[in-house]
């Protein structure tokens, strides 16, 4: 595993991956994969941005008067909220990912 | 020798031989175990390795009693420290991994095909791990001067000789597997007093979960109201909003440029690895930094509440303060305030006369000298921020022996990070300068050897430090998130998702991200730096020096897209190594190749 990265100058000598692939690799299939890997980033970097810049910072005052628990929400999400959707985020994204290097073949 | 003292040297004791056990049983030989442990730590304990790295002496001490102090406004470090994470699981970590070298500088020269662009990096590798690592030491002298007695010096020194056992043997490797024991050791330090006091005040054993649902916070805010503060939860009194937005910016985008941290996900097995490690790292900071707005808030409630009840008993005059002894209305003596007086930290005078010890808003002395009340203010109660974790055993009345693990979770969150530091700061020294611009036919022994007296020439430039600090090194924390946003950050985010992106773009970014930065930093700092009666510029439309990285960050990003633009495109092979990075397995890049 550790030593199986090759060196990313690949001119002509790329293989593809010890002959697992089910369909050969083309210019087509790593755009469609890289669109979808960068549809996945934007919506969760905008629930990213959501829970901590619109719900914590620039909707402070306005989210204050919700209440959630026995706090103000905005203080929820800027103490305590934002920082467990984060992490969610990332498993999230270490999931999807896991399933879409699958179905690309690219899975290591 | 006090019970506590006793229990300090035993549990510090046995931490130490634990780490210098690791670390000889985790050495390394060849350049590749050194600088990424040989790419075979798994996932987890490489979250665990990189929260440890993270979270350093000021998280650990410091964080809780600044919340505490700034109250909403805390959210700053709580949502800056932790953000990054998300931007280097989806933006960073991945493709760095792919991309399987060694350091920052390494993939910078290579994808912008430039020994410019790698020095430029690794020079801001250098200054800013430097600005960063000063501190540390400083936190390592200081835990053993509070906790175990000894002089700070001996203490930076002592702390010196422990990083250096297993950073010089180890390299990468060695550090790695200290800093999971190491997070080990801190996060139950961290959590077991937490727990108490959260059980003391709310009956509820989960910090986070009283935190949102017990009326702590509700009778916190009353409170606050009564002695003519804001609530606690009301946002933008300590800071502005536009500041509090620009702060939190730059220390997440600065989190996800620093090279310590990054290069910690050069050291997994695979690209899957690399994503799940962040996620790991997240959750093992999270839990840290929940728990870190509970003891914040537990503890100011609890001051309170202690002053508002308790009598004078007693005043001992002394030379720089006079101790005041509570006790509570049952007549049982407040025994933590009288033993946190003596050290300094905190402060009592009893201004009006009226036997109690009042906390109200403003500062209660003139400057920090505790004979000289300020009579512009009704406050009787000075206290330094650290106490808010320090002092949270003794309050919830916990055994000595979790005293003694609080003193060693501060020096593991200290030595943690100093050493993380160092290793990164002496491979873009060693690895970047050395090998690949000066010497790159050196033998695998050279390159050990350059590494090896790099991480010592580091050590020693740490220790000075944390023996002289220089005055303005706690104004300065601020320059390395910032420098980190402004430089590294959008080189290495444009290096993979934009294949257009050129050395010119990118040498022209950093520099203008890096000077715009350090400018106004040292402006902005100036009293603080050059001794200027007051700061020559003292905003920023509004960002304060914590914040200016943003800005750094934003002139960055636009003056690479426009200049990538306007001169030639990368050549053929690099956009096959940007096409390489954003696929997981092999080289499949090219078409056709198989």
């Amino acid at each position: 595993m550790a030593k199986s990265t090759n060196p990313p100058k690949s001119g002509g000598k790329g293989g593809k991956g010890g002959g697992k692939s089910k369909q050969p690799w083309s210019q087509e299939k790593a755009n469609a994969y890289w669109r979808r890997n960068l549809t996945i980033i934007g919506i969760l970097l905008a629930i990213w941005f959501v829970v901590s810049y619109l719900f914590a910072i620039l909707f402070a005052n306005i989210l204050y008067g919700v209440p959630f628990g026995q706090i103000p929400a905005s203080f929820w999400f800027a103490q305590q909220g934002a920082i467990i959707v984060f992490v969610l985020l990332i498993f999230v994204y270490c999931w999807i990912m896991d399933r879409v290097d699958k179905e690309f073949d690219v899975n290591e | 020798m006090t019970q506590v003292q006793l229990w300090t040297y035993i549990v510090v004791g046995i931490t130490f031989a634990l780490y210098i056990w690791i670390g000889y049983a985790n050495r390394v030989r060849d350049t590749k175990g050194f600088y990424v442990a040989g790419q075979g730590v798994p996932p987890i304990a490489n979250g665990a390795a990189t929260a440890a790295d993270w979270m350093s002496a000021a998280s650990f001490i410091s964080m809780a009693g600044l919340i505490s102090t700034m109250g909403y406004d805390g959210a700053i470090y709580l949502l800056g420290w932790t953000g990054g994470y998300v931007l280097l699981a989806l933006l960073l970590a991945p493709y760095l991994r792919k991309f399987g070298k060694y350091t920052v500088p390494d993939f910078v020269g290579d994808r912008y095909y430039s020994q410019a662009a790698r020095l430029i990096a690794a020079i801001a590798t250098i200054i800013i791990s430097l600005t960063y690592v000063a501190g540390q030491m400083r936190g390592v002298g200081i835990v053993f001067s509070r906790f175990v007695g000894l002089p700070i010096e001996l203490g930076v020194v002592l702390g010196m000789a422990i990083v250096a056992f297993f950073a010089l043997l180890g390299g990468m490797k060695g550090i790695t597997w200290t800093q999971v024991a190491q997070y080990a050791v801190l996060i139950v330090a961290y959590l077991i007093p937490a727990i108490a006091i959260g059980m003391l005040l709310t009956g509820n054993p989960i910090p986070q979960l009283s935190f949102t649902f017990s009326d702590i916070i509700p009778r916190l805010n009353a409170v606050q109201i009564d002695l003519g503060f804001t609530e606690y939860t009301q946002p933008f009194q300590s800071k502005t909003q536009i500041d509090v937005l620009a702060v939190t910016i730059a220390l997440m985008v600065g989190t996800a440029g620093l090279p310590h941290v990054i290069t910690r996900f050069y050291t997994v097995p695979s690209v899957r690895a690399a994503r799940y490690s962040a996620g790991w790292a997240l959750l093992f900071i999270a839990l840290l930094y929940t728990t870190a707005p509970a003891i914040a808030a537990f503890a100011r409630y609890n001051l309170i509440d202690t002053l508002q009840d308790a009598t004078i008993a007693n005043v001992t005059p002394g030379d720089k303060q006079d101790i005041v002894e509570l006790q509570y209305s049952d007549g049982r003596p407040v025994t933590w305030a009288t033993s946190w007086q003596k050290t300094g930290l905190l402060a009592f005078y009893d201004k009006n006369g009226d036997g109690k010890i009042e906390l109200r808003p403003g500062a209660a002395f003139v400057g920090k000298n505790f004979k000289e009340p300020n009579p512009d203010t009704a406050n009787e109660v000075y206290f330094d921020n650290d106490i808010i974790v320090l002092a949270n055993p003794e309050i919830a009345q916990l055994a000595p022996i979790i005293i003694a693990l609080v003193a060693a979770g501060g020096l593991a969150a200290a030595l943690s990070t100093a050493s993380g530091l160092l290793l990164a700061m002496s491979s873009a020294a060693s690895h970047d300068v050395y090998y690949r611009i000066m010497r790159p036919n050196a033998t695998e022994r050279q390159r050990m050897i350059a590494g090896r007296s790099m991480i010592l020439v580091a050590i020693l430039m740490a220790g000075y430090f944390g023996i002289n600090p220089p005055g303005f090194v706690g104004q300065v924390v601020a320059m390395a998130f910032g420098l980190a946003a402004a430089s590294n950050f959008p080189a290495i985010l444009l290096g993979i998702f934009d294949k257009r992106a050129n050395s010119a773009g990118a040498i022209s970014g950093m520099l203008v991200g890096l000077i715009f930065t350090l400018t106004m930093i040292l402006l902005m700092k100036s009293n603080a730096i050059f001794g200027t009666p007051a700061p020559i510029v003292k905003d920023f439309f509004g960002i304060s020096a914590e914040g200016i990285g943003t800005i750094g960050m934003l002139l960055n990003f636009a003056v690479a897209f426009i200049v990538s633009r306007v001169t030639a495109p990368p050549p053929q092979e690099i956009q096959d190594l940007v096409e390489s990075v954003r696929v997981p397995r092999g080289a499949q890049v090219v078409e056709g190749a198989h």
